[in-house]
């Protein structure tokens, strides 16, 4: 037996991976569905997915469970068009709706018999609850509420990084001597895959070996939330928000005016959301809604860390602030150095005239 | 019935300080708070014992100072309070967490059964909400995640039914006891500490318990050692490559402003336009 001494890169840190570890292989995406629909925030994982398969050089899977029927096989070849190359399906009556314990124990055999060296989830209350659950029953790490993920060069692991303390810095978590390596990302954070109509693959299917009567919790009802009641950020393709540099709560209303205008939906910063201007479901950011529209136009706010990383992901942002050094100019597309409060309404106008002009010529 | 509730003591300003060497997070000089989502399960339990009658033992594991988030929950009308505290534990991340605070609530159970965990939603310093779902797999406990509400607790059957906060509703679920619930935020109003609850609390002798009290012998399983995440290093985010373009035309009046903006704007940007148009119908 030969005693090599590999340098040590980090003091007290097995780097080696695990033999009986290095058998897992492939990147997995957990597809959350309910009432019919797949969550976006599963296309946007698959979309992550296939980025850090191609950079490990494995097969990107995607994991459907569910009662058995239509759903489960459509939402199969939609991982396909998103980017998968296969997919485990497990149908089972009691898969019907999302309860704990049979979601877990499905989920761990899955993983326990295909052994993948990483494990994607969306951060939403079920993949919350069912990634927690699975690395403990795994006995794994997980990271929740990933910005952003990466393959570590040196050591071929999954560098998962999340904002820490408030959001007002970012850490990178490994999880270096245990599989898989299991992450939660919020949905918005990252961009939808691309859709490809062409794309199949093999659909491997596995049993779960339960009975109704083995389940301890029942769903006896299930209230959908009217969605006309509640703002639907997350989703929308343009978003006025306003912050506190526009003083005062009437004067928020030049807000709703020019979003009005544009048909967009109405987004605040936390200070604003806190001195009760307008309500917690229009709060942006890291501890609010993260947003991803195609036009962005922030209104008297600074753009600290904790409202930038929920909404940096638009396309095109407008900043309208009177301190020429704050931080919002260091990444929005076009900036504005004014008050607030008379570039607004001059805005409201300037889009009116124009989208009316542009109606009558269309 | 008896009920564990689980708290955090958490840094009270997002100042943070992360140590140089070892990245992990230094809370010395930093006001520390109850963790505020444990509140509300708190709040939750304490609603069970005035309808149902309990017992309610509050469970915190952290470095000594913690006592002061455990003396507070005595304050509210909690009955009884233990530390769960050993330099040991230092580094634990959340799988780690949830074996230290499992083994602690079986030994809790060793001298009356546990029905009831509550835990917060999440904690405001590590924001995972891990810790839970983490202990009832270890318990072997039912796990109700983002309860918005207790509907009712049948004692006799050892059933309760809850109402659970789902991505597009709320799901009416029914399970049996034991169970472990995460409580969602906003869902009740923590009451105020009565003048007798203060003094009880002052006086009320907190358990202070170290690894083996809490029936850890498995060394491997906590801290460092028990941790299967590493934090590899902290960062600020960076700064983007150029920085936003500046709006500005002869004037400088508003007016002319938003009319450059907009020009600016539809050029470079022409499927905005369509977008915006989309969005909008009927007479504007």
């Amino acid at each position: 037996m030969t005693e090599a001494k590999a340098p040590a890169k980090r003091a007290g840190r097995k780097v080696e991976l695990d033999p009986r570890l290095a058998a897992y292989q492939g990147v997995w995406v957990f597809v959350e569905h309910e009432r019919g629909q797949a969550h976006s925030v599963s296309w946007e994982l698959m979309g992550e997915g296939r980025k850090l398969a191609d950079q490990l050089g494995v097969p990107l899977s995607g994991v459907v469970m569910g009662a058995p029927g239509e759903d489960t096989r459509r939402f199969c070849h939609e991982a396909f068009r998103y980017g998968a190359d296969r997919c485990y399906l497990m149908e089972d009556p009691v898969l019907a709706d999302y309860r704990n314990q049979p979601f877990t124990q499905g989920l761990t055999e899955l993983v326990n018999a295909h052994q993948p060296e990483i494990l994607l989830l969306g951060a939403t209350t079920l993949g919350r609850d069912l990634a927690g659950s699975v690395a403990t029953t795994l006995q794994t790490g997980l990271t929740a509420d990933c910005t952003e993920l990466n393959i570590d060069p040196e050591n071929r692991s999954l560098a998962a990084s999340r904002p820490t303390f408030g959001g007002s810095l970012l850490c990178t978590i490994l999880t270096l001597n245990y599989r898989p390596q299991m992450a939660t990302v919020r949905p918005r954070v990252m961009p939808m895959a691309s859709y490809d109509e062409s794309r199949s693959g093999p659909i491997i299917e596995q049993p779960l070996h339960l009975i109704e009567t083995d389940i301890v919790t029942k769903v006896l009802d299930y209230i959908p939330d009217n969605r006309q009641d509640r703002p639907q950020l997350p989703f929308a393709d343009i978003i006025v928000s306003g912050g506190r540099g526009l003083k005062s709560p009437e004067n928020f209303q030049l807000v709703w005016d020019l979003a009005r205008v544009l048909g967009a939906e109405v987004g605040a910063s936390r200070p604003v959301v806190q001195a009760g201007w307008v309500e917690l479901d229009r709060q942006v950011g890291q501890s609010g809604k993260t947003v991803r529209p195609k036009l962005y136009i922030a209104a008297g706010i600074s753009g600290a860390v904790q409202h930038r990383v929920g909404m940096e992901g638009a396309d095109v942002i407008i900043a309208i602030n009177n301190d020429p050094n704050a931080p919002i100019f260091d990444f929005a597309t076009y900036g504005i150095v004014g008050n607030a409060l008379q570039v607004l309404p001059a805005l409201t106008e300037a889009f009116r005239q124009h989208l009316a002009v542009a109606r009558k010529a269309g | 019935m008896h009920i564990v509730v689980c708290i955090k003591q958490v840094p009270d300003s997002s100042q943070i300080r992360v140590h140089p060497v070892t990245n992990t997070i230094m809370r010395q000089g930093v006001p520390a708070v109850v963790n505020p989502y444990d509140l509300f399960a708190l709040e939750e339990a304490l609603r069970l014992k005035d309808t149902y009658g309990a017992q309610v033992t509050v469970l915190c594991m952290g470095p000594p100072p913690a006592e002061a988030a455990l003396r507070k929950a005595i304050s509210f009308g909690a009955d009884d309070a233990i530390l769960v505290t050993d330099r040991a534990f230092a580094g634990s991340d959340t799988l780690a967490t949830s074996f230290a605070l499992a083994s602690a609530i079986g030994q809790i159970g060793r001298n009356m059964a546990v029905d009831l965990v509550f835990c917060g939603k999440q904690t405001i310093d590590g924001d995972t909400a891990q810790v839970g779902p983490g202990i009832a797999k270890r318990l072997d406990l039912q796990l109700l995640t983002y309860v918005s509400q207790v509907d009712r607790v049948d004692t006799e059957r050892r059933e309760i039914v809850v109402q659970r906060r789902a991505e597009g509703g709320v799901q009416v679920l029914q399970t049996r006891l034991p169970c472990l619930i995460t409580m969602l935020e906003g869902t009740n109003e923590m009451r105020f500490a009565s003048q007798a609850g203060m003094f009880r609390a002052a006086r009320h002798p907190v358990r202070v318990w170290d690894k083996a009290a809490a029936g850890i012998e498995d060394v491997a399983k906590i801290g460092l050692k028990g941790s299967p995440t590493v934090v590899s290093k902290v960062f600020a985010p960076q700064p983007k490559a150029s920085k936003a373009e500046q709006i500005k035309c002869e004037s400088n009046a508003p007016k002319d402003l938003a009319v450059t903006l907009i020009a600016k704007l539809f050029t470079q940007h022409p499927a905005l336009e369509s977008a915006i148009s989309a969005g909008t119908t009927g007479s504007i």
